[in-house]
């Protein structure tokens, strides 16, 4: 693996020194799961969960005691504007 | 008296005859904590007054009337700080709503008071982690309490707290528990809502209570459990009353003993205090038998790769945009989310972030997250074998007693690798629950060890039965 490429996709900057770093870390880890390759799996489902629920459906309905006014999320956002959340110029 | 001191049960007998209020109650508690937790740690904040105005307004009369419980600062609570000790969150984020284990406990009259510290993102096992600030171990401060839930267990330790909410993604509410010597469930994944948490790995994360007494923990848990129509992984299944459990016999009881935890590894003193609980359920009427779970040494592989793949997704959301930190030296979208991540997480959640993408990411999905996958069923059905035999699986909690802090930080792998005898659990599905079973000398510290419970799916009962049991021998 590189750490570089990873990290992009993470959305992660990385100085130079925490690329050193992770990079030999997450290589002696890698080796460490490696030995899930030595065992036969042929045949055996994947368990994505614990428990063998499927497909909890509910009515598709906003609950009034669910929702969060404007305001209520606004409060937590980093920079507003106009009672929107304010992001740096996307298209130039 | 104390109140500080007391467990649930106590504090309740002190309302009911009229010799504490839960205003003495939160007074007692902000006493102590002003005079201990400055060298512990446990909290990150507490909010006195808030505590004071719900206490007004709660009934006496419900299970938990007037009881203060801390929360893991991953666990929302409205109005009150929620940062998962991180600082992409620290300082920037006030919870507009309760999660449903906080509404479930407010329903029963409780007050959340005080934010208990962890492992950022529940991501450690020693507190270490911890993006806001060290939490030490109540019997000795040069040592880790365990995590990620180590603030929740040093409080209850320290009787800085009646009682504490904590999750476990690995080990997280029982290894601390241990490690503090205070009682620690896990409950079956699914038995308890996660809506309202912030989430770690989300096929593997559960809430539980961590508590003074067995009995508080099967107080706290029956006031918790159930259904959520928030949480479609929460279990449609009934509670059964789980105080009834306690005070019944263990007489016939068959407890399984998985070769694969007693082997090479462990620390002799450690399993001595195990050895002696056995004895000890043996001389209360319970069989012990030999069991193995085959695949066990590849526990450790299959977590980090699931809870790192899960991580990663869960993890994107902080992204400086709509919540938490947003970098000041970003100038464009991708500088945002690059920099504020980048300044926002620390270096365990990175690391987990990196790992759990490389092992999503296209070309190695197979070789690592399904081939992890399938070896998860293996390990589950190891368990239901098991089960077909016992009643339920006794084992230590942690390889060794509490470790100076520092003393394994530079070697993420010899971390991870403690956490052998918690984390199948969680790739089962099963329920568990840590008991203090006595304390090792080290150094010159007497540490606790504790003994880990483990039982069938929606098997709790049969813990607080058991755990109950040897807690009163």
């Amino acid at each position: 693996m590189n750490v570089r490429d990873v990290a992009h996709l993470a959305r992660i900057h990385l100085t130079d020194e925490e690329a050193t770093e992770y990079q030999s870390q997450l290589d002696q880890i890698l080796q460490y799961v490696e030995q899930l390759s030595q065992i036969d799996v042929d045949g055996i489902e994947a368990t994505a969960h614990a428990e063998d629920i499927f497909d909890v459906i509910r009515e598709d309905a906003a609950i009034a005691t669910h929702q969060l006014s404007q305001e209520d999320v606004l409060a937590n956002a980093p920079e507003t504007a106009h009672d929107q959340i304010k992001m740096p110029k996307v298209v130039e | 008296m104390n109140a500080a001191e007391l467990t649930i049960t106590q504090l309740r007998d002190a309302y009911s005859q009229g010799d504490l209020t839960p205003a003495d109650a939160l007074q007692s508690l902000a006493n102590a904590i002003d005079e201990k937790d400055g060298d512990i740690g446990g909290y990150l904040s507490y909010d006195l007054d808030r505590a004071l105005a719900d206490a007004e307004s709660v009934d006496m009369s419900k299970p938990l009337g007037g009881i203060p419980i801390a929360i893991k600062d991953l666990i929302n609570a409205e109005g009150h700080p929620c940062a998962a000790a991180s600082k992409i969150l620290h300082g920037k984020y006030i919870s507009p709503y309760d999660a449903t284990v906080v509404r479930k406990l407010r329903d029963a009259g409780a007050i959340p008071f005080g934010r208990a510290n962890m492992d950022e993102f529940a991501m450690g096992s020693s507190n270490e982690n911890s993006g806001i600030k060290p939490c030490r171990n109540p019997h000795d401060t040069d040592r880790i309490p365990g995590g990620s839930s180590g603030g929740s267990a040093a409080v209850v330790a320290a009787n800085t707290s009646i009682a504490a909410l904590g999750t476990d993604t690995g080990g997280s509410i029982r290894q601390p528990a241990s490690l503090c010597g205070v009682v620690g469930v896990k409950p079956t994944y699914g038995r308890v809502s996660r809506y309202g948490l912030i989430a770690f790995a989300s096929s593997l994360d559960q809430c539980g209570p961590l508590t003074k007494t067995v009995e508080d923990a099967a107080l706290v848990l029956q006031m918790i459990a159930g259904p959520c129509e928030r949480d479609s992984t929460c279990l449609d299944e009934s509670v059964p009353e789980y105080t009834a459990a306690i005070g019944k016999n263990i007489k016939g009881l068959k407890v399984g003993l998985p070769k694969e935890y007693f082997a090479e590894g462990l620390d002799p003193a450690v399993k001595g205090k195990v050895e002696d609980a056995l004895k000890t359920l043996e001389s209360l009427g319970a069989e012990t038998v030999e069991i193995s779970l085959p695949n066990t040494e590849h526990a450790v592989a299959t977590y980090y790769i699931i809870a790192t793949a899960e991580a990663s997704a869960n993890l994107a959301r902080f992204d400086g945009v709509r919540y938490g930190h947003r970098s000041a030296e970003a100038d464009d979208l991708l500088g945002v989310y690059e920099l504020s991540r980048d300044e926002g997480f620390g270096a365990e959640v990175k690391r987990r972030i990196l790992l759990g993408t490389y092992v999503l990411s296209s070309g190695y999905y197979d070789a690592y997250y399904l081939r992890a996958q399938k070896v998860r069923t293996l390990i589950r059905k190891d368990f239901t074998e098991a089960f077909e035999q016992v009643d339920v699986i006794a084992s230590p909690v942690s390889p060794t007693p509490a470790f100076k802090i520092g003393e394994k930080s530079s070697d993420p792998l010899a971390m991870y690798l403690a956490d052998i005898y918690t984390i199948s659990a969680n790739l089962a599905g099963i329920c568990g629950i840590s008991v203090p079973c006595g304390t090792v000398n080290e150094g010159g510290s007497d540490l606790p060890v504790g003994l880990q419970l483990l039982g069938k799916p929606l098997g709790e009962s049969d813990l607080f039965r058991t755990a109950h049991a040897f807690e009163q021998a």
